[in-house]
């Protein structure tokens, strides 16, 4: 029989904290209740994400945003396995809406971090480029018509840019260094 | 009742890979009664969006409703994804008055402003309260006796609860009772309310693949010979990636995969033809012949 490893608790750095964090996120829509979680562990339990990936755990994310490590946060891949199901959500006896505090964690990377997987930097120029998230080929607005269907409308690409503009997403995506691939394991 | 009436939101990724089920649901909406107006100008509902900027998710989304507001329409949409952003978004704008002054705010700068004036609805709520299940029932010509499916609702037509409060997220029944009403039998399988995995493969394949894989695996366990979709997403997931997700696991399901308004179309006379049956990469082949 092979000896069991010994278990190492990871070190929390006293210093990595930031304890205002918690109140910071508790303001944005969708994070409010983040200071009431009580690690029950249903969101993780119900998770179908945490089912097949060994280290996405919403409850553990949402305890780090109590304990304060924004940056271990922001700075960590998992953020991005979240597949918004919204099951979290749902199942929360405190309430907390679990896959709103990733929106906003996931908000906060791109905004602090300039982080952004690669997939949704390209949607967001085909919606600069097209209003579409996809670019839809010539021929397949051919074949709109031909299969009877009425043609596609045009976006009014002006406002669709102002809108990336004022919110000050269009920034944003210029700074973002991109991720290509997000391991699960 | 008056005729319902509706502006059609397509969104994107139904244009782009999906007319198959944009043509079978103006075809058996159109047969039901249902009138639908076509947005003058759209962009993206901004649901892939809010990974970035949450506001410019809401702000892309309330564009959209405010030119249905300048209509006088009410959405309905066919993606469970653009039905998630609209109508959360035109819900919590409708709420929050706070929010609201601020995408106003946004909303200025393009000449817009959100009012709260009209509703959005999902293509399986248009169907279950304003047509009603008496009017589809009386609209089957051809029943489908003897077909045995399986329904996957997806997410956003059912949570969060909170912003949909329609159907029970937990053992929702809106598209199964839709299902029952062509003829065919709706089959219970092993987590029906699983997610399909498909919005997170583009940063990772291998969690959204298993996740497929194992609801294609309940819903083969139980002897469905179809399954049945109302969303682009999870729809893409069952159907298009199909083929991939056998050869990942080196498993065979053949399994078709129809939108909804396809199987109703076919027990309303349709001919496959004419729901564009013909584009589904798992060819129903089999499940033609079963209906004949």
């Amino acid at each position: 029989m092979t000896e069991a490893k010994e278990y190492v608790p990871p070190v929390i750095k006293a210093e990595e904290l930031d304890p205002k964090f918690k109140y910071k996120m508790s303001k944005k829509h969708g994070a409010e209740k983040v200071m009431v979680c009580f690690q029950c562990g249903t969101c993780t339990a119900d998770c179908p994400i945490a089912r097949f990936s060994e280290f996405y755990r919403p409850r553990r994310i949402a305890r780090m945003v109590q304990l304060g490590l924004k940056d271990r946060l922001l700075l960590n891949n998992a953020l991005w396995l979240c597949s918004s199901c919204f099951t979290c959500v749902d199942h929360c006896p405190q309430g907390v809406e679990i896959a709103g505090i990733v929106r906003v964690l996931r908000n906060m990377a791109v905004e602090d971090k300039n982080l952004l997987p690669l997939v949704y930097k390209e949607l967001a120029a085909n919606l600069m480029k097209t209003g579409f998230v996809y670019e839809i080929p010539e021929s397949r607005l051919q074949k709109r018509v031909e299969q009877g269907l009425p043609p596609l409308p045009k976006t009014n690409l002006k406002d669709v840019l102002k809108i990336f503009e004022v919110t000050g997403s269009a920034g944003l995506l210029e700074k973002v260094q991109t991720i290509a691939k997000v391991e699960s394991k | 009742m008056s005729q319902p009436k509706y502006l059609l939101f397509t969104g994107c990724v139904i244009p782009y890979r999906l007319s198959s089920y944009e043509i079978s649901a103006r075809k058996v909406l159109s047969k039901l009664g249902v009138e639908l107006v076509e947005m003058p100008e759209y962009n993206c509902c901004g649901y892939p969006m809010d990974v970035i900027n949450h506001d410019l998710m809401l702000t892309l989304a309330a564009k959209n409703l405010c030119t249905a507001e300048k209509v006088g329409l009410p959405i309905m949409t066919l993606c469970n994804g653009c039905f998630c952003s609209l109508n959360e978004t035109n819900k919590i704008l409708k709420e929050d008055k706070k929010l609201r002054e601020k995408i106003n705010g946004y909303l200025k700068e393009i000449g817009m402003e959100f009012k709260g004036t009209i509703d959005v609805k999902h293509l399986i709520y248009v169907l279950s309260e304003d047509v009603g299940y008496e009017k589809i029932k009386n609209a089957v010509a051809k029943p489908l006796s003897g077909l045995r499916v399986a329904q996957h609702s997806g997410c956003h037509v059912l949570r969060p609860r909170k912003y949909v409060g329609r159907d029970d997220p937990e053992n929702p029944t809106t598209l199964k009772d839709l299902i029952r009403l062509t003829g065919a039998e709706c089959l219970d399988y092993m987590d029906e309310t699983e997610c399909c995995g498909n919005p997170i493969i583009g940063v990772n394949e291998d969690v959204p693949f298993q996740m497929a894989k194992e609801k294609l695996d309940h819903v083969r366990s139980v002897g469905a010979q179809a399954l049945i979709t109302c969303c682009p997403f999870c729809h893409i997931m069952f159907d298009l990636n199909q083929p991939r997700i056998e050869r990942a696991f080196n498993e065979k399901f053949n399994l078709p995969i129809l939108h909804y308004p396809q199987l109703l179309g076919l027990a309303m006379g349709f001919s496959p033809e004419e729901l564009a049956l013909n584009e589904l990469r798992v060819k129903p082949t089999e499940l033609l012949n079963l209906i004949k």
